[in-house]
């Protein structure tokens, strides 16, 4: 049981970056109608955002040793952060939370760059074929992934959780397990409440606020609404900041989980496709749960035990489920009629 | 003008035989080694030059590990031809290089990137053999890759001289007769890290292993258990896991309540990284299981992959072919060359790179040509010292080199951002040396 509890867990947290990454890239589907395959690349954008930050604060002071030297001969160099030197332990603090500070950096600059990216191209696809959008917006993922391979290398940049919630917690002890049976990454559990907030968050600004009530309206049915006199192109230029910044700010919070490097928005953008698909094109509501069941369906399949019964079927669990549910739903669980229909 | 026919004697036949003998068997009395020279490929004979290809990982997850062997070769070429400090040169014995290039000839290289990819490692090495006339190649970050170049060496009669490879099928049952390994294999981690395992951990340990599925990870996995198993570690599980999984936490959630205590992650680079970070994040190197402390392995470690790891790396064992802090003057000689030129101590994959580049040009002067068949045996059971890893054979059975192991653990009080492993044990070469029967392969022959 323990084990079931702790895979269901699991499921949740991966669950939980998924559905933000589908989230994002459905609201862009639903609002524009462009297929975004450089949706993967903002949310490496994002977690390279967190190493930015990271390095900005911790930019360090050198002080060079003559008395001292390394293996090959030059002066030994002491590094010490400025912030450090300059704030005390409240440097050393600003450090120890880089990636939840990071937010904040990364809210303006995902912001940015997803105006730059709507404004500057994919504005000049709305009306193109599918298939060219796909073409541009991928060749604008590996722009992106090499331009950032260029800066920062091809290793992954380890990023640090918090001290607070750096290591792991008894979750067992609170639901009746015995002590030391379902231990979970503390920060693992802060990244699936980030990611319900940030979703509730999007939901709400969607469906509380007048923009929103335009923007639902806008995926509904956008001729009308543009005849009712509305820049609806305006609302949809800021509908894809948005989705960046939700992609953005998965990729920044997953960064202690997973070491960053320029290639994991490719990791995540074919699951994430799959989960907007199986969710249903264009469905928000759909993108979520279909996000939070491949998680957990992923995780179960990788459990020994099953993986006995069916060997392998941990790396294609989630591509028999899309194949199973367009074939028996083909518009995805929750998909609306018409989208991506002629 | 009158024509004398003149009838043909007895005398006249027989020395006219011998003249036509003569005539006939002067090329290969005085010029036989010359006639033996343009009988392989891209002989650079009549050229100034001698073209060496380095194919390493430029683009992919192995980029910066490639970067670095790039640097290691252009090092090892700069030596080569007499310029710098000369590094290993001054220490490497028996030395035929005199640092004028390689048997009089100045060294030049092309790249080639190898993507980690076994499709795209051959056609970017047979580009540089077809179209640039490489008289040998080196380069590498992947077994699998590796064996691929291996084969399309001995195809195409060309050396090849393997770059970082750690499976026992490089050198077992896929070895070539036109490839060399210099760095260590599986086997050799498990032997070297038996003895210390049961030093640190004792004789009553369960182990679990996570291992990345292809030929390095299986081979990898199937010594390290069989050295723990002689220990009398009983294995709990292996599982298998994708490569370039990414989130492994679904494969490490079960660990926690499986009994085991000792995880064991047959992961190398990105894999590795992920792995051992998430392994610690689900807080088992703080878990105390049947009455003991729970103990991560990482058999194969790299700098590079520990920088990437961070703090989680802190007091996990494992094994590496080279460390830049050792202090043998093949080693300090390498790190002062590499770090006056680059500003930073070079990685075991640039030391591999390096220390094969030297080996391949020191046989080509002990052969007096540069002839593959006779370059091969020239290295062929070749013992040499001053490299960094202590007095080495390659040999000439599988191809192999047999030299000390070295045992690290993730340091716990580094002094730098480079001083990230502690050498904790140098391991003979005497204790990780196995019969190469064991792991089969025919090594093929010498004229293809």
């Amino acid at each position: 049981m323990d084990a079931i509890v702790l895979q269901i867990l699991n499921g949740l947290d991966k669950g939980g970056a998924y559905a933000l990454i589908a989230l994002g890239l459905t609201l862009i589907f639903g609002t524009l109608g462009v297929v975004n395959f450089a949706h993967g690349a903002l949310f490496m954008l994002g977690a390279f955002c967190a190493v930015a930050f990271n390095k900005l604060i911790g930019l360090e002071q050198v002080v060079v040793d003559p008395t001292k030297t390394t293996a090959w001969g030059t002066p030994l160099e002491t590094r010490v952060p400025y912030i450090e030197v300059w704030l005390g332990d409240t440097g050393t603090t600003m450090l120890n939370y880089s990636v939840p500070l990071s937010i904040a950096f990364a809210i303006p600059v995902m912001l940015l760059v997803g105006y730059v990216m709507e404004r500057g191209l994919i504005r000049h696809f709305y009306k193109r074929p599918h298939a060219e959008q796909i073409l541009v917006t991928f060749g604008l993922a590996i722009v992106l992934q090499e331009i950032i391979k260029t800066y920062f290398g091809a290793n992954p940049i380890p990023q640090s959780a918090p001290d607070m919630v750096r290591g792991a917690m008894d979750l067992g002890i609170w639901i009746g397990f015995d002590p030391g049976t379902v231990v979970y990454p503390q920060w693992r559990i802060v990244y699936l409440f980030f990611s319900l907030s940030v979703i509730g968050g999007v939901f709400a600004f969607l469906q509380f606020t007048t923009f929103g009530m335009v923007v639902r309206a806008g995926m509904a049915d956008r001729e009308t609404v543009g005849l009712l006199g509305i820049n609806i192109e305006r609302r949809f230029t800021l509908v894809f900041a948005v989705a960046a910044v939700v992609a953005g700010l998965a990729g920044v919070m997953y960064t202690p989980i997973l070491p960053p490097d320029y290639h994991m928005g490719m990791d995540f953008l074919v699951l994430s496709f799959v989960v907007v698909v199986v969710g249903g094109m264009g469905s928000l509501p759909g993108a979520v749960s279909a996000g939070f069941l491949l998680g957990i369906l992923q995780s179960f399949a990788s459990m020994n035990e099953v993986k006995t019964i069916l060997p392998g079927i941990d790396q294609i669990i989630i591509y028999l489920v899309a194949v199973i549910i367009l074939l028996v739903r083909p518009r995805g669980l929750m998909g609306r009629k018409g989208v991506m229909e002629t | 003008m009158s024509i004398i026919r003149r009838p043909m004697n007895r005398r006249s036949l027989l020395k006219a035989g011998a003249a036509s003998g003569l005539v006939l068997a002067t090329p290969t009395i005085i010029s036989r080694s010359a006639w033996a020279e343009t009988n392989f490929r891209n002989d650079p004979t009549n050229s100034k030059t001698v073209t060496f290809g380095f194919n390493v990982p430029q683009t992919g997850a192995y980029a910066d590990e490639g970067a670095d062997e790039l640097r290691a070769y252009q090092l090892a070429v700069k030596h080569l031809n007499g310029e710098g400090d000369g590094g290993m040169l001054s220490t490497m014995k028996p030395l035929s290089l005199n640092g004028n290039g390689v048997l009089g000839k100045k060294v030049d290289y092309v790249t080639g990137d190898t993507q980690t990819k076994s499709d795209a490692a051959r056609a970017s090495a047979k580009r540089m053999i077809e179209k640039d006339g490489v008289v040998m190649w080196s380069g590498g970050s992947s077994s699998g890759v590796a064996i691929a170049q291996q084969s399309l060496a001995q195809e195409m009669g060309v050396v090849f001289m393997c770059g970082l490879t750690h499976s026992n099928d490089t050198t077992g049952k896929d070895k070539r007769r036109y490839g060399f390994r210099h760095f260590f294999n599986a086997y050799m981690s498990g032997a070297a890290l038996g003895p210390v395992l049961d030093k640190e951990m004792g004789k009553d340990r369960r182990a679990y292993h996570l291992t990345a599925d292809y030929t390095w990870g299986w081979t990898q996995e199937e010594s390290i258990a069989n050295t723990t198993e002689g220990l009398g570690w009983e294995t709990v599980n292996k599982v298998r896991t994708p490569l370039g999984a990414g989130d492994f936490s679904q494969y490490i959630a079960p660990v926690l309540n499986s009994g085991a205590d000792v995880l064991i992650l047959n992961h190398y680079g990105k894999d590795m990284i992920n792995s051992l970070t998430q392994a610690v994040q689900f807080g088992l190197r703080d878990k105390l299981v049947n009455g003991k402390n729970f103990e991560i392995i990482v058999p194969l470690y790299s700098r590079l992959m520990a920088q990437g790891a961070g703090e989680n790396i802190k007091g996990i064992y494992g094994t590496t072919n080279w460390n830049w802090s050792l202090q043998d003057e093949g080693s300090k000689a390498f790190v002062k060359s590499f770090g006056q030129e680059y500003g930073f101590p070079p990685s075991q994959a640039a030391h591999t790179c390096y220390v094969q580049t030297l080996l391949y040009a020191d046989a080509c002067e002990r052969a007096g040509t540069f002839n593959p068949a006779e370059v091969i045996k020239a290295l062929e059971d070749h013992q040499f010292d001053g490299m960094g890893n202590g007095p080495t054979l390659y040999r000439g059975s599988d191809h192999q080199c047999f030299k000390d192991v070295l045992v690290v653990k993730g340091n716990e009080n580094a002094t730098s951002q480079f001083d990230l492993l502690e050498v904790v044990e140098v391991t003979p070469a005497s204790q990780v040396t196995y019969d190469p029967e064991i792991f089969g392969g025919e090594l093929g022959p010498y004229k293809v």
